[in-house]
């Protein structure tokens, strides 16, 4: 998705789940921390980052780290936002708010589903819950604002360079 | 002897998750600045490329939760309530700072203010905005 080449619709043969997919494949941080996107559906999707003890956030408890499942939600959120797209374009976050209801059940995975309920010209909104047994009783809530094509007029490398004064 | 700088990096390094994100703490008086060095898994835009909204809510959140534990005296990391992230610029591919400041500890609940930034302090890349729950209100009061 860079600015190299006009973007273009997603090939029809590839499976929308596929694509998705390639986003958070493309992603090194959500390579690290092993998130995978489960189901997804025209601005909603599903997926989970599997328990690992690198991820603790307090060892005494054995509870994944908050800065996780801030993570988490945010990359979903984002997945949720340019699932909703015809044609895909890059996204950057503006605001999230996240609120913790209760810590995670130590070595379990942590589940989590966006839904971006409003896609604009410059601005998605969308909401996401994370949770390790059920939705209805969930870890953490969250609710975040995309601009929407972020590289907008930035080539490919734009960080590299030295910033304008 | 234990100073409060040791004290304050061996709590940074018995955090698995700190590690996994390289971080490192400085203390200046009873002033946090947490460090995360640059490091390619924590690209999320790799086009630009850009760090990832994620790790730097995660940086700004652990430095409010060290500078509250520093502040109130707790030997206990708190439990965030909630954090309010808002993101400025987009995180270039370097090293990464961030400071929080304690703006209020109440009885149950402290109110913490973080920013990140790169290369200039005065050019903020996030700020974060938490509740938390204070240390002695976690315990149970039976």
């Amino acid at each position: 998705m860079s600015d190299e080449k006009p973007p273009q619709e997603y090939q029809s043969g590839e499976s929308a789940l596929e694509r998705v997919q390639a986003m958070t494949r493309f992603t090194p941080l959500a390579q690290a921390l092993g998130i995978e996107i489960t189901r997804f559906e025209r601005g909603r999707v599903w997926g989970k980052v599997p328990h690992r003890e690198e991820l603790v956030g307090d060892p005494e408890t054995g509870v994944i780290a908050g800065g996780v499942i801030t993570t988490l939600l945010d990359h979903l959120c984002g997945t949720a936002a340019v699932s909703g797209m015809k044609i895909p374009v890059p996204v950057a976050t503006i605001d999230l708010r996240i609120d913790y209801m209760r810590p995670a059940t130590p070595g379990q995975d942590i589940h989590a589903e966006a839904h971006c309920y409003k896609l604009g010209k410059s601005v998605a909104f969308v909401r996401a819950v994370a949770y390790d047994d059920t939705p209805d009783n969930p870890v953490a809530h969250a609710v975040a604002a995309f601009m929407v094509n972020s590289n907008n007029g930035r080539k490919m490398g734009a960080n590299l360079r030295k910033p304008k004064s | 002897m234990s100073t409060p700088q040791i004290r304050v990096a061996e709590a940074i390094a018995r955090i698995p998750y700190a590690r996994f994100l390289g971080l490192r703490a400085e203390l200046k008086g009873d002033e946090l600045t947490l460090v995360m060095p640059f490091a390619p898994h924590l690209i999320g835009n790799p086009v630009l490329p850009a760090l990832h909204g994620g790790v730097v809510g995660a940086l700004m959140e652990v430095t409010a939760l060290t500078q509250l534990a520093i502040a109130s005296k707790a030997e206990k990391f708190p439990k965030t309530i909630d954090v309010n992230i808002e993101y400025l610029r987009s995180g270039r591919p370097l090293d990464t700072y961030a400071r929080a400041r304690v703006v209020k500890i109440g009885r149950r609940i402290a109110n913490v203010q973080a920013e990140a930034w790169q290369n200039e302090r005065s050019q903020p890349i996030a700020s974060l905005h938490g509740h938390f729950m204070t240390p002695e209100a976690d315990e149970p009061s039976v």
